[in-house]
This record gives C-alpha cells, structure tokens and sequence, in this order.
C-alpha cells in the first residue's frame, strides 16, 4: 500500500511496527453497516410516513453507501474509500437490473401458467370470441415452426458459405466489403428488413401476404448472425489440420468440406441456433408480411398466418382479461422455446467444442 | 486474426496438375458458390436501400407537407401530409435515455460478474444474463404494458415533486406511457446484451495488466480503472453501439408501452410523442398505397439512421482492432 513506507527504526525494534500495517476495520463491518443502515432506513420510513416500501430501501441503500464511505474515508484512507464506494455501486447496479429482469421471467411465469394447458396448446383462435376464455396458440405455433423453418433453409446455407468464403478465401476488397456490410447488416432493424420483403414481394412483385414472405425477411435477419458467429468458429480450426490436409495432395474444396466444417461442425451449429432462437421472436416483419390469422393454415406458400410473437402482440391488442390471460401463456410458450434452443445450442458447444491448437 | 493459408503455388509441375482435374473444377464451384453467398449478401444490403428509396420517393413526392419539418402524419386525408419531426424527436430520445440509464448499469453488472461476485454467484449471473438477452422484445413489451406501466407512476409523482420546475420532469396525472417509459423499457431490454458483450472483453484482460496494477498496491476499483477499463474501452462502446441499434429499431416493446401523439412534449413524462418503428407498427394495418409508401418513407430514414450508427460503431472498432477479441 503506497503509505506502507517502512520505519527503520520499527523494523530495527521489537516494538509494533505501525508503519507497514494499514489500520483496517473488522470484517464484519460491511455486514453490521447493512444492518444498521436497513434499520435506520425502516426508522426514517416510519418516522417521515412513506408509504412505499421501495422508499424505504432506497434510503437504506443510500445509508449504507454514505456511511461505509466516511467510516472508510476516517479509518482506511481516500483510496480504499473509493474502492469501497466503487463496490457498493456495482453491487447496487446489479441488484438494480435483477428486479426488473427477475420481475419479467417471474410475471411471465405466474401469470402464463393460468391459461396453458394441452388444450391452449393444440387449439386454434378460430371462432373464439375474443373477449371471452378458451381458444389457443396451434396455429401460431405451427407458423412459427414453417417460417423459422424457411427462413433457416435460405439463410444457414447462404450465411455459411459466406463465412467460409471470408476465412478461408476471403482476400482484398471484396471480401472487405463483405464484412463490412455483415456487420452493418447485423444492426438492420426488424421492421426495415420487413418493409424491404414488403416492397420487392408483396408492392413490386405483386404477391399476396404468406408465411413465406415473412420467412425471407427473417432471414435477412438471420444471415448476418450465422455468418458471425459461423466465422468466429472457422477462425479456432487449427492451421495445422488445414495444412496437413492440404500437404497431403487434397484439394482445397475437400479439405474445407471434409476437414475445417466438420472440426468446427459443434460451433456452427451452437450459432445457427441462437440465430433461430433470436429470429423466433420476431413479430414486427410478420406483422407486415404475413398478416396474422385466427385460423389454422398450414401452407406456409398461400395465404396469412400467424406467429408466437404476433399473437401476443395481437392478444394484448384486444384488451380485456382473457386475452390478456392468452397473451401471457404464449409469451410463456416462446421464452419456453427460445430458452430451450438456447440451452440446446450450449449443450452443443461444449459438447463438441473445437479443440484449438493454443 | 486471418488464418493464413498461401494459395497454391503457381509454379505447380503440368503432369500433377492434369492428374487433379476434379480438384481443379470443385475448387472453382466451390469458391463460386462461397464468393457468391458473399456477393449475394452484398447485393441485399443494396436492394433494401434501392427498393426503399425508389417508394419513398415516390410518397414524399405526393407529400404536402414538409417531409423534414412537419409534425403531423395524415396519411388518410388527400393530399397527404406528413413528416418525420416528432418520430426524430422521439427515437432519439428515447434511446438516450436508454443508453444513459443501460450502459452504465450494464457495464456494472459485466464488472460485477467479471471481477466482483463470488465465482459460485458469477457463473449462473452471466449465464442468466446471456438467456435474458435471448428474450424475445415483444415479452418486454407486454411485461412493459401490463406490468412497468403501472408501477412508474409513483416515481414519475416523485420525480413531478422534485424535478418537476425543470418543465423536462414535469409530470400531470395520467397513465405514464411516454417517451421516458420507453426509454426504461429499452434500457432493460438492452442491459442483457450489452452486458454480455462488456463481460466477454473484460475476460480477455490480460492476467499480467491486472497483476502488475495490484503489484504496484492498487485498490480492487484502481485496477479496474487502470487497466481494465482502458482495455475495454472500444469493446464497450462497440457493445453500446449493439444496444443502440437494438434500441433505434425496436417496434413493439414501443408500440405496447408508449400511447402516441404527433406533438414534441417540453416534458418527457407526458404521454406522447412517437419513434419511426412503432409509427410503422401502428398505422401499418389501415394504410393503402399511398400511405405505405410514406410509412416505408420513414423506414429509410431509419435504415439510414442504423447505417450510420452501426458504421461509426465499426469505424471505432477498426482503429483499435488489436482488442477485437475472440482470435487474439
């Protein structure tokens, strides 16, 4: 400690040798503070008769800084001061960011369960008067899967070469470009990828609203993810697999197909899935695109459709208590879908994860 | 870093060459096909922008107001008058309230799991924290509606009370979906994702920085400051620039939370005001021709506004691409 300058005469004598140690305070310190400050903040809480309680912690938080802050500054000095102040605020941004994100899985949760059951799950909206219970989220189920399924058969091939273009081929300007832009791509907003697929298909092209137009814009969505991370993965392939292959008289293309992808084959996969897993969620282009339905239609090719997240968006539209119930269930049924690819595509990861040559 | 493999040498002897024919031609399709995925993603990025503008030419053509400087987006009446004033106002805004609000309390959650929890606490924190990030917007939408909504309503009375003289706090009683709703809202949503990337590049920190600041007797807080912070400075500005773009685009955790009108509020606690995606999301399903083509109008300037954003974003990182990360 920079105070910490050594008394020779101390460390000549056998005496205590005030100079080489800090005073420190007790251990406890941080613990009875809290306690004494959760008190004193209840005591003021009573005493000023504020009714909320988050009043109440706040002030206690509030206490809790200042005093550990001038009890530090006294006994241990300015800079272990900072440092304690410097602890409770990321301790107090932490708890902070807790509540809310703790508070959305949990009214989730609560109120999701109410309504879903096997029968919420395997039925449709058709003909179910909507401010009444009853009814259900198939059909939204089933347009999830179809255009999630379309938009992953165009993007995952399309992303993937062009992440093995840029490692593996990828040289001068072109290649620049591209990364540039599968950067820029990546912070496209959903409802602008969605107005594009609007223009050229359903404007210009003179189409109809379907599941697969909305599956085109989920995959420009998509692309971008599945070549980042597909990229990120190539780079861990050891030189020395490329090489060996590569000295062994096999042409390059092989060497890419059967050696590189298959090495990184776990990773590719992880990425593909939190690329489905984020593009689940998106109601905004199918909002535009495919229309939304109460029905069933299971041609992804003809006609609207519905989505998980567009459901909830148009149960929450409607306004009364049983579409509000209905609202919660499906956005409990896609943070369930989505936490499960999630977990799926981590399970992958480790379970194959890519040796690298370090 | 760029795996460096030198491309066959073109020197090779005539007899290997001819004896590797299928190797010449799969290599050729192959490189085809990759450099045309490339291309192909080149080419979208163009078409969205070229489709975009060519509609929205043709709407502000018809537009008799000013597109640039008009408040209000009558889109049913003929002529047309609309503009893109209060969207500009209100998505800009509310995605710096965002970022005051998500990118400090972010990069104290990453530096909380980085360096300060427990590590029996740390790792299910940042693997929650990565599962947060993956939910979808339109839950926080509906958690931001059904439940944010009527919670604020207390801290916006205390805020009218104490700040309420500076007219930008000024709160007058009535559901509080306003622009600062938004802006919590789209703070929480971002706090995941900007925290996850933060945390990732507070990782790669070298060992050696932080050992020789706590050699030299630094606090826990001075090594961060010292030698974590400056490592990670472009990380968290790229990260902030994630969240930004998150923020800019986002449609229906808006459209859920905020109730719309066409008017710049002195305060930002009254309802009102508007931002360029919930204004497509709401007027989208009543528009005919004329009037998507104003909404797609708006899109581009959005899609500009992203542009720029997210280049900014690349152009910081560039100039410090020693502490890009994953490969280093």
């Amino acid at each position: 400690m920079s105070n910490a300058v050594i008394d020779k005469s101390a460390v000549a004598g056998d005496a205590p040798r005030p100079g080489l140690k800090q005073p420190r305070l007790p251990k406890w310190t941080p613990i009875g503070l809290a306690l004494i400050s959760v008190g004193l903040g209840c005591g003021i809480g009573v005493a000023g008769d504020l009714s909320s309680k988050t009043q109440w912690g706040l002030i206690a938080a509030l206490l809790f800084v200042l005093i550990s802050f001038t009890l530090t500054t006294k006994v241990e000095g300015s800079r272990q001061a900072k440092d304690k102040l410097a602890t409770s605020l990321i301790w107090v941004c932490f708890l902070l960011a807790v509540i809310p994100l703790v508070s959305l899985i949990w009214e989730t949760v609560d109120r999701g369960r109410t309504v879903l059951d096997g029968y919420f799950l395997g039925h449709s909206m058709e003909g179910v008067q909507t401010i009444l219970p009853g009814g259900g989220v198939y059909h939204a189920i089933i347009g999830t899967l179809e255009q999630v399924g379309i938009a992953t058969a165009i993007a995952a091939p399309i992303g993937l070469l062009t992440a093995v273009y840029l490692v593996e081929y990828g040289r001068g300007k072109l290649a620049k470009a591209v990364t540039f832009f599968v950067d820029v791509m990546t912070g496209v907003p959903s409802i602008v990828a969605g107005l594009f697929i609007l223009t050229f298909w359903i404007i210009i092209l003179d189409f109809d609203y379907s599941g697969f137009a909305g599956a085109m814009a989920l995959a420009i969505l998509m692309m971008p993810i599945v070549v980042r991370s597909t990229e990120e993965m190539l780079k861990l392939v050891p030189n020395e697999l490329r090489e060996a292959s590569l000295a062994l008289g096999v042409p390059k293309w092989r060497t890419i197909l059967k050696v590189v992808l298959p090495t990184a084959i776990g990773g590719i996969i992880t990425g593909v899935m939190l690329a489905v897993a984020r593009i689940a969620g998106e109601s905004a282009p199918i909002m535009l695109l495919v229309f939304g339905a109460t029905g069933i239609n299971n041609n992804p090719f003809d006609g609207a459709q519905s989505s998980l997240p567009y459901y909830v968006y148009e149960q929450w539209q409607l306004g009364n208590d049983a579409s509000y119930n209905r609202a919660w269930a499906a956005a409990l049924v896609l943070i369930a879908f989505v936490m499960i690819l999630n977990l799926l595509a981590r399970g992958i990861a480790r379970w194959k994860a890519p040796k690298s040559g370090r | 870093m760029k795996t460096d493999i030198e491309p066959t040498s073109p020197t090779e002897p005539p007899a290997l060459a001819s004896s590797r024919g299928t190797g010449r031609i799969g290599d050729k399709v192959f490189l085809g096909l990759s450099r045309g995925s490339g291309i192909l993603l080149l080419v979208i990025m163009a078409a969205i922008a070229a489709f975009l503008t060519v509609r929205a030419v043709s709407a502000i053509s018809d537009d008799h107001g000013n597109f640039l400087t008009t408040f209000e987006w009558n889109t049913s009446s003929r002529p047309m008058v609309f503009g893109i004033a209060v969207l500009v106002y209100g998505t800009i805004v509310s995605s710096i309230i965002a970022m005051l609000i998500a990118v400090p309390v972010a990069v104290g959650i990453a530096l909380f799991i980085s360096h300060y929890a427990p590590r029996r606490l740390a790792t299910p924190v940042a693997y929650v924290i990565d599962l947060l990030a993956a939910v979808p917007s339109i839950v926080y939408g509906l958690w931001g509606a059904l439940f944010l909504v009527p919670h604020l309503t207390g801290l916006y009375k205390w805020l009218d009370d104490y700040l309420g003289w500076t007219k930008i706090f000024e709160y007058n009683d009535g559901t509080p979906r306003s622009l600062f709703t938004v802006g919590i809202l789209l703070a929480i949503m971002i706090i995941p994702i900007v925290t996850s990337v933060s945390r990732e590049v507070f990782r790669q920190v070298p060992q050696m920085h932080e050992e020789a600041a706590l050699a030299l007797g630094a606090t826990r807080w001075e090594v961060i400051r010292m030698s974590v912070l400056p490592f990670g400075r472009s990380g968290i500005i790229s990260a902030s620039m994630l969240g930004l773009g998150r923020a800019l685009g986002e449609t229906m955790a808006v459209a859920t939370v905020l109730s719309p009108n066409y008017l710049i509020n002195a305060s930002l606690l009254d309802p009102g005001g508007g931002t360029f995606a919930q204004n497509i999301a709401s007027h989208f399903k009543e528009a005919d021709g004329p009037a998507r083509d104003a909404l797609i109008a708006s899109g581009l300037v959005l899609f500009v506004i992203t542009l720029l954003v997210n280049g900014a974003a690349r152009l910081i990182i560039a100039r410090r691409k020693e502490y890009s990360g994953a490969a280093a």
